[in-house]
């Protein structure tokens, strides 16, 4: 009786699927990482521009601040680190992993395809295009808010770090030049550090509300792709 | 020109005795160790005096007054007679046209060989006209008696980065020396005013060893401007503890527990204020219950409150800082991402009935 039920709807609804092979392992594992390490990150940023309330008894018997700086700092590394590897992911990988790094911009297709995805966010158009990577809007996104704010947040937050372990420690070499940059007062520095930790929470809200609905709306998987690595079309 | 060192000292009724002692305490306020003080007495046994001119343009001569208050007397006595007093306009003698005259004349029989130490800013509006010393703008002196100077003394926030006359906004152009003057080597020494010990160390240092000390990326001497306040702050461990003053007149503030949430400006401010203290290690700000204000950083008086952590950021408005405009953006496209979805489940409500209806020669 349910058989029958099921394969009448079965029958209904059955649509072509067809799967292509998109991130490849070292890619999926380097998003999953990322993402845990952004939101120790933020967390841990925020409290230590807002602490916690004053901790009861002896200072010897505390390190709160301490150790949420350590966990900031430990996942800076493996953030940093991890941009590293993605990037030399992307000359070894496959064309997808290039996507976030190089933006087609020369090519006037590619710009009237990301008007196309806005209008479809708009509501202005019934259907949205399939792509095997990220589709254009979500690429230049990718770029600006992810590629570039890593960039600057890597930047910052190191330069910041290398005050902490002094002049010529290795990131007081490499990345001191950013608080002269700014005008010398490591203060403006911190703020603008800070800034970016917003400018990475909407980044976050608008990334995984982007990937959600387009897994239901759009004729393509998204957040099954970014475990299994496979890309399935609906239609 | 023949005349050392040690002779103006000795002139000066400075015993031998005195000036050894000195020269083991400059080698160790200068972080180079006992093995120095010898090498320090030769060099001012047999080098040749340098004058020390002494310019003070825009500015409240706090820096002087910090000189002058030197917490070791011996060194104050020794520097001061190193320096050229025969031209500070505050405390030389001379006075009028035979005060000018005696500039020039330092200036010409010593071209090329003096040092000048420069207190305040020259402001460049209306043709420097808002700073005029002995008739003539400040800047002009300014840059004359730099254009035959060895090396050049930045004194204070004042000639280093412009300080309060230079706070937005800034309607006198004040201006700091590095930007007018060009070609001569330049020393900061940042702090409104800089610690009387880092000033006397670094004029013994340019003294001793005719060399610039150390600079850090900003031209500042590392030896004193190399760690932040809050590296070496005593109330450090109750920062890494998580303990905080929460309000001025708290349990917390009277245990001296870390000024870090009253805007206390240690982690960003480059100076020797939590080692070398003030008027003979007596004390300094945050010992006494007070954050740091940040006096010896670039633009201290525009980054915002003094009290507050996160600090406001002028492109944004008068009152507004990351926290405040980053939540308020994350609560905007927060609330448009709830909408955008709700609109879209409808959209999708409306054309899809969660089975789907074969049309019409669909199949």
């Amino acid at each position: 009786m349910f058989a029958q039920q099921d394969a009448f709807e079965a029958e209904r609804t059955a649509r072509l699927v067809k799967a292509i092979y998109v991130y490849e392992a070292p890619l999926r594992l380097w998003h999953w990482v990322n993402a845990l390490a952004i939101t120790v990150l933020a967390a841990t940023g925020y409290l230590i521009a807002n602490p916690f309330p004053t901790q009861p008894g002896e200072a010897s018997d505390n390190f709160l601040m301490g150790y949420i700086r350590f966990a900031h700092f430990s996942a800076a590394y493996v953030f940093a680190v991890g941009f590293l590897g993605r990037i030399y992911w992307a000359f070894v990988g496959n064309t997808h992993a290039r996507q976030i790094f190089i933006l087609p911009v020369w090519d006037s297709n590619w710009w009237s395809e990301v008007f196309y995805e806005l209008r479809w966010y708009l509501f202005m158009v019934k259907e949205p295009k399939k792509y095997v990577g990220h589709n254009p809007l979500a690429q230049l996104m990718m770029f600006l808010f992810f590629t570039i704010g890593a960039v600057y947040m890597i930047c910052t937050g190191f330069a910041l770090y290398g005050e902490g372990l002094g002049l010529g420690s290795w990131a007081s070499n490499m990345f001191g030049w950013v608080i002269a940059a700014v005008g010398g007062n490591s203060q403006q520095v911190h703020s603008w550090h800070h800034m970016g930790l917003w400018v990475t929470t909407i980044f976050v809200i608008v990334h995984v509300y982007a990937a959600i609905r387009e897994d239901i709306m759009s004729r393509q998987s998204l957040i099954s792709t970014m475990i299994s690595g496979w890309r399935m079309f609906k239609d | 020109m023949t005349e050392t060192f040690y002779d103006v000292l000795r002139r000066q009724g400075i015993s031998r005795r005195s000036f050894l002692k000195f020269c083991s305490l400059t080698a160790t306020s200068l972080g180079l160790g006992s093995a120095y003080a010898p090498k320090i007495a030769h060099a001012m046994e047999t080098k040749p005096r340098t004058p020390v001119i002494w310019l003070e343009g825009l500015e409240c001569t706090c820096c002087s007054e910090s000189f002058i208050r030197s917490a070791h007397p011996l060194t104050k006595d020794v520097v001061l007679s190193m320096l050229s007093l025969d031209y500070h306009v505050t405390l030389m003698a001379a006075a009028g046209h035979q005060a000018e005259k005696q500039l020039e004349e330092i200036k010409k029989k010593y071209k090329g060989n003096y040092i000048l130490a420069v207190e305040g800013n020259p402001p460049l509006n209306e043709d420097g006209m808002y700073c005029i010393e002995g008739g003539r703008p400040f800047v002009e002196i300014l840059k004359e008696t730099a254009a035959d100077a060895k090396a050049v003394i930045a004194w204070g926030a004042c000639a280093s980065w412009g300080c309060v006359q230079a706070a937005k906004p800034n309607p006198t152009r004040a201006t700091p020396i590095d930007k007018v003057i060009s070609g001569k080597p330049i020393v900061k020494v940042p702090g409104c005013p800089p610690i009387a010990e880092v000033m006397t160390g670094v004029v013994t240092y340019m003294l001793t060893f005719d060399r610039l000390p150390e600079l850090d990326r900003q031209g500042r001497p590392k030896m004193f401007y190399g760690q932040r306040i809050h590296d070496k702050c005593y109330r450090r461990p109750h920062f890494d503890a998580g303990q905080f003053v929460e309000h001025w007149d708290d349990d917390a503030a009277r245990k001296g527990y870390c000024l870090y949430k009253m805007g206390c400006k240690g982690p960003t401010t480059y100076n020797a204020c939590s080692t070398v203290r003030w008027n003979d290690g007596v004390s300094f700000p945050i010992q006494s219950g007070h954050g740091c204000i940040g006096c010896s950083e670039d633009g201290f008086w525009d980054k915002g409150s003094f009290y507050d952590r996160v600090t406001d950021i002028k492109q944004f408005g008068i009152e507004s800082n990351a926290d405040k405009v980053g939540g308020t953006a994350a609560a905007v496209v927060g609330g448009a991402v709830v909408a955008h979805a709700a609109v879209s489940a409808l959209a999708r409500a409306r054309n899809q009935t969660g089975i789907d209806v074969p049309k019409e020669g669909d199949k």
